[in-house]
């Protein structure tokens, strides 16, 4: 294993990297112009947040590599995002979804982070907390709003959280790097997270009207970059394709 | 310029003997730098006129994410991955005070859209050209932006009040726009071969089309007199166009670009720039549709909006269940 701090702020700044490119994938085509607005600030908060994680676990590393380099010249087994934000946007629904799922569990995290022993780390929560809070606001009126809503968008909410369900576990498992993190008082034990968790999912899908699936089978293979998705693949090859190909350039 | 070939009465300039009292107040009131707002009196032709100005302008804004979505998502660095996102964002939000303050003038964000998606209104020509390098997101800001600041700067002293007041808000971010795409310029510049390849590329597609944005001369146009004594108009389309050759030229040659018009040439008499017109053949073409993207952009709001009718269809179930509980609780 490296060292378990680099592994924690690369699966950080995975996470948002990832999360921040599929959201910016909207540029132009939300479904009414708040939206447009709304989806590429959140993008910007996330994106923003990823160059200091990312910036942080260079520093950490050590060997030289900053953000950019981390985020543009690493391949898919280095990627320590987890399973759920790589996952495509779908509908708008399922985009709304899948925010909804991780800023629940991000927000919880984050807040958890901030009485970090690490004080980067600490600092960087602070930071994100403020944003991922609207984020959440946003993310919870709008899965409500569409569960709640006609049919046709009741259906479509449904359909998503059964499709996104499945990555929801990935979020809560912990690892070696997870007990070293807890070790050193830097950061919370996932696990530790669940229960507060469900009981807000449960809030907010009765408020929806959906209904949350039964199997609690969970995908995993993400955060330890042993198994990612197809899909992470076909996103790196668009996000770095300008770096890869003119690796000689500065931009 | 992000209206172009805006059409007034056609009737020509009424002087104020022509006037009934109300108009001749009116006037007086434009000829002496006042507003007009919103609830005061105002003759139809100056409303329609601005409705069509203000909207086509907003539209601008809505079809102007397009291109630069389209690099978005390949972006070389975060940072600039951050400030085009911030620059898009600001885009949307332009769109959002310009279709405000048209509605001031008694018409629907939803009318605009439709006429929009209909190919009834139209947005700027600019839109319909391609971006194809990344080189482009800078062309786009220092070329495009910079021709729509000349416009913009000007119309801060418009005389509806509403479009007056959105345009000082949007001109503070539209030159933070340029700046970035200068930077962009400057970095590819002064990069590697292939970078200064792709800038001098970028500068060979983006020149003409955006010397297009002012629209054709319109010295001798009844509408542009017309738009002009109602100062919704602040200057004709060859001085801004001057104006901008003038500013930019310096900053091309800055760049080490050569600006692709053989004809470009410093007239000491005059004390500006020389510089052959574009083919306005080629623009009327994409006014009528046939730019190289006008498919693609109209095909894509268009796409937008129906994938996004369910969700807008659904949140307003949702806000009217929510109404007519809260009103079943009272």
């Amino acid at each position: 294993m490296s060292d378990p701090l680099f592994e924690f702020l690369c699966r950080m700044g995975d996470n948002t990297l990832v999360l921040g490119h599929r959201v910016s994938e909207w540029c132009g085509v939300a479904p009414v112009l708040e939206e447009d607005i709304a989806l590429a600030n959140t993008a910007l908060d996330l994106i923003g947040q990823t160059q200091l994680w990312l910036g942080l676990a260079g520093e950490v590393e050590g060997k030289g590599r900053d953000a950019d380099k981390l985020a543009f010249h690493r391949d898919v087994w280095d990627f320590r995002n987890v399973l759920l934000v790589e996952q495509p946007n779908g509908d708008f629904g399922q985009t709304m979804m899948r925010q909804f799922l991780f800023d629940s569990w991000h927000l919880a995290y984050l807040k958890a982070l901030m009485s970090s022993t690490n004080e980067q780390v600490a600092a960087i929560a602070e930071k994100s907390v403020k944003e991922v809070t609207y984020h959440l606001e946003r993310s919870t009126d709008t899965v409500v709003g569409l569960g709640d809503g006609t049919a046709e968008s009741h259906q479509r909410m449904q359909n998503a959280l059964d499709r996104l369900y499945p990555y929801v576990g990935e979020m809560f498992l912990s690892d070696d790097v997870d007990a070293a993190m807890v070790e050193q008082g830097i950061a919370p034990d996932p696990a530790s997270l669940r229960e507060a968790f469900d009981a807000h999912l449960a809030e907010v899908m009765a408020e929806a009207t959906l209904s949350i699936p039964t199997d609690d089978f969970a995908h995993k293979g993400g955060k330890t970059g042993v198994r990612h998705t197809e899909h992470l693949g076909h996103m790196l090859t668009q996000m770095q394709w300008l770096q890869r190909a003119y690796p000689d350039a500065t931009w | 310029m992000y209206a172009q070939m805006i059409k007034s009465t056609g009737q020509g300039v009424k002087t104020l003997d022509e006037m009934e009292p109300q108009e001749r107040a009116f006037q007086e009131r434009i000829d002496a730098g006042g507003k007009i707002e919103p609830k005061d009196w105002m003759p139809e032709g100056y409303r329609k006129n601005l409705i069509r100005q203000i909207g086509q302008h907003g539209h601008s804004e809505i079809v102007g994410q397009l291109p630069e979505g389209n690099w978005i998502t390949r972006a070389p660095t975060l940072e600039r991955k951050a400030i085009l996102l911030a620059k898009v964002q600001d885009e949307a939000g332009h769109g959002l005070y310009l279709y405000c303050a048209a509605e001031t003038l008694g018409v629907t964000r939803d009318d605009l859209t439709r006429d929009l998606l209909s190919g009834k209104m139209k947005y700027s020509s600019i839109f319909n050209y391609p971006t194809l390098t990344w080189a482009d997101m800078g062309a786009v800001g220092w070329l495009v932006d910079g021709a729509a600041i000349m416009n913009q700067v000007p119309l801060q002293r418009t005389s509806y009040g509403p479009y007056a007041r959105a345009m000082v808000r949007i001109c503070k971010e539209e030159s933070f726009h340029q700046r970035q795409g200068f930077d962009i310029m400057m970095k590819m510049a002064n990069g590697t071969e292939a970078q200064r390849k792709m800038a001098q590329d970028a500068l060979n597609r983006f020149w003409f089309p955006s010397l297009m944005m002012f629209g054709p001369s319109d010295a001798d146009s009844v509408h542009s007199a017309q738009s002009m004594a109602w100062k919704i108009k602040m200057n004709t389309n060859d001085e801004l166009r001057q104006k901008f050759v003038d500013q930019t030229v310096p900053q091309a040659e800055y760049l080490g670009l050569t600006v692709p018009d053989e004809n470009l040439k410093f007239n000491e008499e005059t004390g500006h720039y020389d510089f052959s017109q574009p083919d306005w053949d080629e623009f009327f073409d994409v006014l009528k549709g046939n730019g190289p993207c006008n498919k693609e952009r109209l095909e894509a709001r268009n796409k937008a909006w129906d994938d996004g009718a369910w969700v807008r269809e659904g949140m307003m179930a949702h806000a009217e269940k929510k109404r007519t509980s809260k009103i079943a609780a009272e």
